[in-house]
């Protein structure tokens, strides 16, 4: 009854755009809890869905469409959303609320349009397919790359930011690029005159071609190349190929085709609500007009996508009033800022200018006629001066008493604007709107490193330009906290664990000892080191955890072999490869559980962990198992615990790979890795994912030409979707991957830090641990891989081990002058198995129920 | 010289060396009261006698957590919570009001001898 009122009760909303802007609108919708009231269509024209167009020119540098995905694809499985791609919307039909597509008529209450823009492409004899190509979305990449296809030269026509980013992106696909621009100057919208030549020096420098003042008339067939463009006067320019950027229109067609109003040079026209001439009709992103402008930027964008979310979630939002369209970027590997009024075009600006013609450096300050305030600011070379001189704009900060040091080299003792300058009102990052204030609350509600403060407020999470000066503000933020950010172990080694590893790797230290002497301070060492540098000496020499130098090192568990719980005694899991047991083997344990009266019970990684033994009982007990052909688990380490399987291709009518097979692999190579955290894997055998590869450290998921490996997820505490790592491996190049995946976890983790967490405080992120692991770009990979074998080849079964020798198993004794076990530990029976007895039960045990 | 015959009858035998694990813990039986027995080879007292009853949990754990050394003082680490006892007094770093009996303990040749 209510489930049905709450749905005929709820308002309709359609986004037209899954671009990056109408991402941003539905993120924010679904964050302020829009499906409570609306049911949510948004229809995207693309075959992807929203997808980073900011980093596009990275599809040629080796990142697939998944990892340039802004978000994870399961956003757009809530309750209530759908999401429609490749589904263009053909018209709107504002008499009767509806939108009209080839599938048919979605109605809506409220309708938002993301359209965003098209590029614009000249009128130009001649300019038909690979003479007429363009660079917007990852179908046109495409195109190029098809077009590229033993081709050697290739020409961009404009040179503007998107130009320059479509250069670079024939630069990575081998061909000799040329940018052909019709104004006198490089960016003639951000740059000046000298900014422009600093920059075109550069970039011929790199090998690109740049041809200022040049009109394009016409393109005919070339002689030496496909083409030839002909230039007004007599020069020309062949190539094979030409891509036009020379510019974006907004994309306001369907608009206008239903009567909305418009700007004077296009786009919908809104007000500062974002609303159009319907009052049902909201426009936002680069398809939007405010005050007859065109925010080309996605700063802007999420600006307005955010404040029409907060409206129709029936919050306030703050007003749009027009944006900041500084910016700063790097453009085929070259620094380029601009800043406000780069052009100094305010009444009475002066300006302070830095020209570097040995380094084809250039930098502008363009200061208020009274001096005081920065208004712009224009910065070829190096763009470190970049955040300094925003805020300095942004904040109205005063200037110092000599402005020009703001822009002289460093080293000169330019006055940096440390963080402690910044108002609270200070916006530190601009995609997500985070202001230092912001910052410092998150601080104050518990965040005590950048992770946190990043996961909390979602600074330096969008185009990441905020990163650097997001650490200053949050170290700065903790220093005046009282908070020490020492990265010290413990007090006896001030060092990290990477630190310690690295000391133990390059100087073959094989025991505690001898780290502490060389390294650390003392002799004894705390429950903080012995066990993190036996984790590390476990992960380099992988000698058995029993020997006796290593066995101080161990916390309990490690010790014992065995997971203490909360009386004292211990559980014993098994290893079940990939969860495939026999029905002897199920037998064998059942037979070991029954004759100890343990607890038993199915884990969530496909074993039976048997609860209740106590010290004295484990060496039997692991007798018996070993002897049943079992060998230890290893769940009581920081080490790799399970694979987990469904059944694969053998028997499931889906699987299209043997997923128990490579789960058994998989388990039997890395089984007794020891590493700086629990590692868990997965195995599917299809795309249904029935064994949530997703959810784990390391998940493996078969498709039909191999398997797709996603690394770093888990589930716990702050549950983390694994990332797609690389597609379609066969077996060896599968196992390489992890190998080397692993190994680099292992050598550069914190102590105690899961997967997860290390992938996420990767400087480069998931990309650089694809360059390291896949591209060998540290020339580590031969390194990695052979380290692993090591591990590998001296693997034995510590409780096999621990039986073989009387002196280990001397300390499996609950008392070393008693037999027996101990007299405070009493069970009572629960649905047919012993558990612990609380406290409130104790007075009900007969005190002869123990027997010695 | 008679007060010193009486102390000397009255350490106890408990266990032998043997039993002992460099730089770790076992746990003996003294008359029914169950003792953690930490052997340090490099201290100069080289054994030390504490309460096996981990306070916080009611767990008898203490003689299989990690040998320590935090501000100056030998430790023992409780395995369940982690909080520390001084192995010369059993007094905890983390919670004053928690406290460990300890009892003068030595190697005697072969065998480890307490004073209860």
């Amino acid at each position: 009854m209510n489930s049905t009122a709450a749905t005929t009760d709820k308002q309709r909303l359609i986004v037209v755009g899954n671009g990056m802007v109408g991402h941003h609108c539905v993120e924010q919708l679904l964050a302020g809890g829009a499906l409570a009231h609306y049911r949510i269509e948004v229809f995207g024209e693309e075959a992807q869905r929203a997808y980073d167009r900011v980093h596009l020119s990275e599809y040629f540098g080796g990142r697939d469409a998944e990892s340039l995905a802004m978000s994870a694809a399961s956003l757009y499985e809530a309750e209530g959303l759908t999401l429609h791609l490749s589904a263009q919307v053909l018209e709107i039909d504002r008499a009767k609320r509806e939108v009209v597509t080839a599938k048919g008529r979605f109605g809506y209450d409220k309708l938002v349009l993301a359209t965003g823009s098209y590029p614009f492409v000249p009128p130009i004899d001649g300019a038909e397919g690979d003479s007429r190509l363009v660079y917007r979305t990852l179908d046109d990449l495409d195109g190029i790359r098809a077009a590229a296809n033993g081709k050697r030269r290739g020409v961009v026509v404009g040179g503007g930011l998107l130009g320059l980013e479509a250069a670079n992106a024939l630069k990575s696909l081998g061909l000799e690029a040329h940018v052909v621009e019709f104004a006198p100057r490089l960016m003639p919208v951000q740059l000046d005159d000298f900014g422009g030549a600093a920059l075109k020096q550069r970039i011929e420098d790199l090998g690109v071609g740049v041809h200022l003042s040049k009109a394009t008339q016409s393109i005919s067939a070339g002689s030496e190349y496909r083409y030839r463009m002909n230039f007004a006067g007599e020069d020309f320019l062949e190539t094979d190929l030409i891509v036009f950027s020379a510019g974006i229109r907004p994309q306001d067609a369907l608009a206008r085709a239903c009567g909305l109003e418009l700007g004077p040079r296009g786009g919908i026209n809104i007000n500062d609500q974002c609303l159009t001439s319907d009052e049902h009709i909201f426009a936002i992103g680069e398809c939007a007009a405010w005050n007859g402008s065109i925010f080309g930027l996605v700063a802007p964008g999420y600006q307005m996508a955010r404040l029409v979310a907060a409206q129709l979630c029936g919050q306030e939002g703050s007003p749009f009033l027009g944006a900041d369209m500084s910016t700063k970027l790097k453009l085929l590997g070259v620094d380029v800022g601009s800043i406000g009024d780069a052009h100094g075009a305010m009444p009475g600006a002066k300006s302070y200018r830095y020209i570097d013609e040995a380094t084809s450096s250039y930098r502008r300050l363009v200061v208020s006629a009274d001096g005081k305030q920065v208004l712009g600011a224009v910065l070829v070379g190096d763009n470190s001066y970049y955040d300094t001189l925003l805020q300095y704009a942004q904040n109205g900060i005063k200037l110092p008493e000599d402005p020009a040091s703001l822009i002289m080299p460093a080293g000169e003792g330019a006055p940096a604007l440390g963080a402690d300058a910044l108002p609270d009102t200070a916006t530190i990052c601009s995609c997500h709107n985070v202001s230092k204030g912001a910052i410092c609350s998150a601080i104050d509600g518990g965040c005590s490193d950048i992770a946190g403060v990043k996961a909390c407020t979602k600074a330096a999470t969008g185009c990441g330009g905020c990163a650097a000066l997001l650490k200053q503000v949050v170290e700065h933020e903790l220093t005046a906290r009282g908070v020490e950010v020492d990265k010290s172990l413990c007090e006896h080694f001030a060092y990290t664990r990477q630190e310690l590893y690295h000391f133990v790797r390059v100087e073959n230290i094989e025991s505690f000892e001898e780290l502490l002497a060389k390294h650390g301070k003392g002799h004894v060492g705390c429950d903080i080191c012995k066990p993190a540098v036996g984790s590390i000496l476990a992960s380099c020499w992988n000698k058995p955890i029993m020997n006796p130098a290593l066995v101080p090192l161990q916390d309990t568990n490690d010790t014992f072999m065995a997971n203490m719980q909360k009386n004292g005694t211990y559980s014993v899991v098994p290893r079940i490869p990939g969860g495939e047991i026999t029905p002897e083997g199920l037998i064998a344990i059942g037979a070991v559980a029954k004759k100890y009266d343990l607890y038993t019970k199915i884990t969530g990684g496909q074993r039976i962990d048997l609860f209740g033994a106590q010290l004295h009982e484990l060496p039997e007990i692991w007798g018996e198992l070993i002897a049943a052909g079992f060998e230890t688990g290893h769940a009581y380490g920081k080490s790799l615990r399970t694979v987990k399987s469904c059944v694969g291709s053998t028997w499931c009518r889906y699987g299209v790979q043997d997923s128990v097979g490579m789960a058994l692999l998989l388990e039997d190579r890395y089984k007794g890795l020891r590493s700086p955290h629990k590692i868990k894997f997965a195995v599917s055998g299809c795309t249904r994912e029935c064994a949530e590869a997703q959810s784990k450290d390391i998940g493996v998921i078969a498709t039909e030409n191999g398997w797709n490996l996603y690394v770093c997820g888990n589930g716990g505490m702050r549950p983390r979707h694994a990332e797609l790592f690389a597609t379609d491996l066969d077996d060896a190049t599968l196992v390489r991957y992890i190998d080397r995946v692993l190994m680099f976890y292992i050598r550069t983790a914190d102590k105690l830090q899961r997967t997860s967490v290390w992938r996420e405080s990767l400087e480069g992120g998931l990309a650089y641990l694809q360059d390291v692991v896949i591209n060998d770009s540290l020339g580590l990979g031969d390194e990695l891989e052979a380290q692993m074998q090591l591990v590998v080849d001296r693997y034995e079964c510590e409780w096999a081990n621990a039986l073989k020798d009387e002196e280990k198993l001397k300390r499996f004794r609950t008392f070393v002058n008693e037999h027996g076990g101990d007299p405070d530990i009493h069970f009572v029976r629960e649905r047919g198995q012993r558990r612990p007895a609380r406290a409130d039960e104790l007075h009900l045990i007969p005190v002869t129920e123990e027997t010695v | 010289m008679n007060t010193a015959l009486n102390l000397e009858a009255a350490w106890q035998p408990l266990c032998s060396a043997a039993d002992l694990v460099a730089n770790s813990g076992v746990v003996a039986l003294a008359a029914g009261e169950q003792v953690a027995l930490f052997y340090l080879p490099e201290t100069e007292q080289k054994v030390f006698a504490i309460g096996n009853r981990d306070p916080k949990s009611g767990a008898n754990v203490i003689g299989r957590g990690i040998v320590g050394h935090l501000q100056g003082e030998l430790v023992i680490a409780s395995p369940l919570y982690k909080q520390h006892y001084r192995l010369h007094d059993g007094g905890c770093l983390e919670y004053p009001d928690q406290q460990l009996p300890v009892w003068p303990v030595r190697l005697h040749g072969e065998r480890v001898e307490i004073l209860r």
